[in-house]
């Protein structure tokens, strides 16, 4: 029996974009798989061990009744649970439903309607189960996610960053999109992960990687109304990736309020 | 061929490559202003036709936008997102590296050589700036190889400004706009020439192979009427009197939790601040265990983890670390390097995503609300 801590990966609603992180780290890839046991991992291997698993990944939202019982199951199975990417942490892209009329979306998608089954809301995992660990971004980084195993492995904590975009952007040598071309851009209120990328090709960044702590949004959308945004257009800007985190639904909420006059 | 401080020299405009050629043929990498992303940044050039000429820039809290002059002018702009700062104190540099071996762990410092700099068109509140870090990092207790290394191998060529943005404040602060001291060269830009002065020995040396003569009195007029032009153009003012106990007696003063409502805490002003110097150290191990770094990076009293010791964060809030961050630069830097950490170079300022402007902080603290 090896004393490799065995490793488990669980799909939940997600366009199974993180776990690919995991297999496209192609450089570590060898030395992940020789440092942990890789139990479960339908994506990547047909070998399917039974837990307990020592670290669960889990990528995806809670979107079915179905997997929110299968998310007990996972917690109960796995000593360490940590969440990949914005579905599991956030809620994800499909967290725009919590706006919608869920129903309605079926009638006009499914010609048998009937036939789906699914809950009103998409979730994050936290929601449902205790969380160890969560890894964000849209998709994860995989340098981070290796980052986190070597952590887990040799007992420390992980050094994932939890500072600005804009930091990243000025390490870079990026030139604030915002100050120079007038691009609202959520860097200054999301957390860094990704190195910055969007801004460096003249985009705004679209938050992937969720609300930095002790986010003030609210400032940041008043500036861009301030600025000749309209709280209309600054909506979407904010429900996206990770819409639902807490911080960027309060202020899309805000924003859709004062688009409504009310 | 000698020269005394006080001589300027005529230097025809074309011939600013000839000083581009001196240096490169002693070797030097030359960073100079240039346009790129939307902006007039600090990067490597060879030619005087990658400098902005004909640009300027329109500064405002939070807004920067590059337009076009009428003039055709070489250096016709304020400070942009750059400094020097990232050419002397890069942004990520290795400090130390080990590896586990059969004898035991290995330790080694890496020798990656060292970029022999030559920076041209560095402002009077850039070299002020440069002075301080030259404080932090070469004057104190512990030296900081890294900062030395290049330091002492830097060529400045400094360029007096002729106009200024509506973010300069270097009056205010006594750092400019003209350049006194701390250069290799000065140059002060007419239309057809510039005019030089020489600040060191290796100036000296690099403008004898130029095509060079003393500038006469109506040239030297012309340059001290455009370098006066630059002064009379600032118009923002940080009123510094007393400023230290002003700071520090008002801790508490309602303001700070008011420009916390706005301040993002995104570091934005700490990044492009030409004398901030935070950064933080992490050992990176690979995934074995087996080779680890020693990383440091720039960092910022603006994050939350900053101020995270032992149990908890010393700065829990936006208003604590705003503070921080103001005080530091305005008050106890003065107790701490003997001079204000502000140059009044307005990049706080304009970088800010939201457009906070510390000199109107400054004046409502002092009672003075804008």
């Amino acid at each position: 029996m090896s004393t490799r801590p065995t490793l488990a990966v669980f799909k939940f609603a997600s366009c199974d974009g993180c776990q690919l992180s995991l297999l496209d780290a192609e450089d570590e890839l060898l030395a992940v798989a020789g440092a942990v046991d890789i139990a479960f991992f339908p994506e990547a291997s047909s070998r399917m061990l039974p837990g307990p698993y020592d670290i669960a990944l889990v990528e995806g939202s809670i979107t079915t009744s179905h997997d929110a019982e299968r998310i007990q199951e996972v917690r109960k199975q796995s000593r360490f649970l940590m969440t990949i990417g914005a579905c599991a942490t956030a809620g994800g892209i499909q967290a725009l439903r919590n706006w919608g009329d869920t129903a309605e979306f079926l009638q006009a998608v499914y010609a048998r309607p009937e036939y789906i089954s699914t809950l009103a809301t998409s979730t994050a995992i936290a929601d449902h189960v205790t969380v160890d660990f969560e890894l964000r971004g849209c998709p994860i980084n995989h340098h981070q996610l290796v980052e986190v195993l070597s952590s887990l492995i040799a007992g420390r904590r992980p050094r994932t960053p939890t500072h600005s975009v804009c930091l990243d952007c000025k390490r870079r040598g990026t030139v604030c999109v915002t100050v120079a071309q007038g691009i609202p851009c959520l860097g200054p209120v999301t957390q860094a992960g990704c190195g910055a990328i969007c801004p460096a090709y003249d985009r705004g960044c679209y938050g992937c990687y969720g609300p930095v702590k002790q986010c003030n949004s609210e400032s940041l959308g008043d500036h861009f109304i301030a600025t000749g945004s309209t709280p209309g257009e600054l909506v979407p800007l904010f429900r996206n990736f990770n819409g639902y985190a807490p911080e960027f639904r309060a202020e899309s909420d805000r924003l859709a309020r004062r688009a409504e006059g009310v | 061929m000698s020269t005394s401080a006080a001589t300027e020299l005529f230097l025809a405009k074309p011939h600013l490559q000839q000083l581009l050629n001196a240096l490169s043929a002693r070797g030097y990498c030359i960073i100079g202003p240039t346009i790129d992303q939307s902006a007039i940044v600090y990067a490597e050039i060879r030619t005087v036709d990658e400098l902005p000429q004909g640009w300027t820039d329109q500064q405002e809290p939070a807004t920067y936008r590059l337009v076009r002059r009428e003039d055709n002018a070489w250096f016709g702009y304020a400070v942009g997102p750059h400094s020097w700062k990232r050419y002397l104190f890069p942004p990520f540099a290795t400090v130390a590296v080990a590896d586990r071996t059969a004898a035991g762990w290995q330790m080694s410092t890496p020798h990656e050589p060292v970029p022999k700099y030559a920076f041209l068109g560095v402002r009077a509140c850039e070299l002020a700036a440069i002075k301080i870090q030259d404080k932090v990092f070469l004057e104190g207790a512990y030296v900081d190889p890294i900062y030395r290394a290049r330091r002492e191998q830097a060529f400045v060529i400094a360029v007096n400004c002729t106009s200024a943005g509506a973010n300069c404040f270097c009056t205010s602060m006594n750092t400019g706009p003209r350049c006194t001291t701390g250069f290799d060269l000065a140059l002060t830009e007419l239309p057809d020439a510039f005019l030089v002065e020489v600040g060191s020995d290796s100036g000296g040396e690099v403008l004898a192979e130029l095509q060079t003569r003393v500038a006469d009195v109506e040239e030297q007029a012309a340059a001290e009427r455009a370098r006066q032009q630059a002064v009379s153009q600032i118009t923002k003012r940080l009123d510094t009197t007393d400023i230290r106990n002003l700071l520090l007696t008002n801790l508490e003063h309602p303001r700070w939790a008011e420009v916390a409502t706005r301040c993002l805490s995104c570091t934005n002003c700490t990044m492009v601040c030409p004398t901030c110097f935070c950064a933080s150290v992490n050992e990176v191990s690979d995934l074995q265990g087996d080779h680890v770094e020693r990383q440091r990076q720039w960092d910022s009293c603006f994050n939350l983890d900053f101020s995270y010791m032992n149990g908890g964060h010393i700065r829990n809030d936006i208003r604590s670390r705003y503070r921080q961050w103001m005080t530091h630069k305005l008050a106890s830097w003065i107790d701490q390097f003997g001079s204000s950490g502000c140059v009044g170079c307005g990049r706080c300022i304009t970088w800010c995503p939201v457009g906070i402007d510390l000199t109107e902080e400054v004046a409502a603290i002092r009672g003075e609300t804008p």
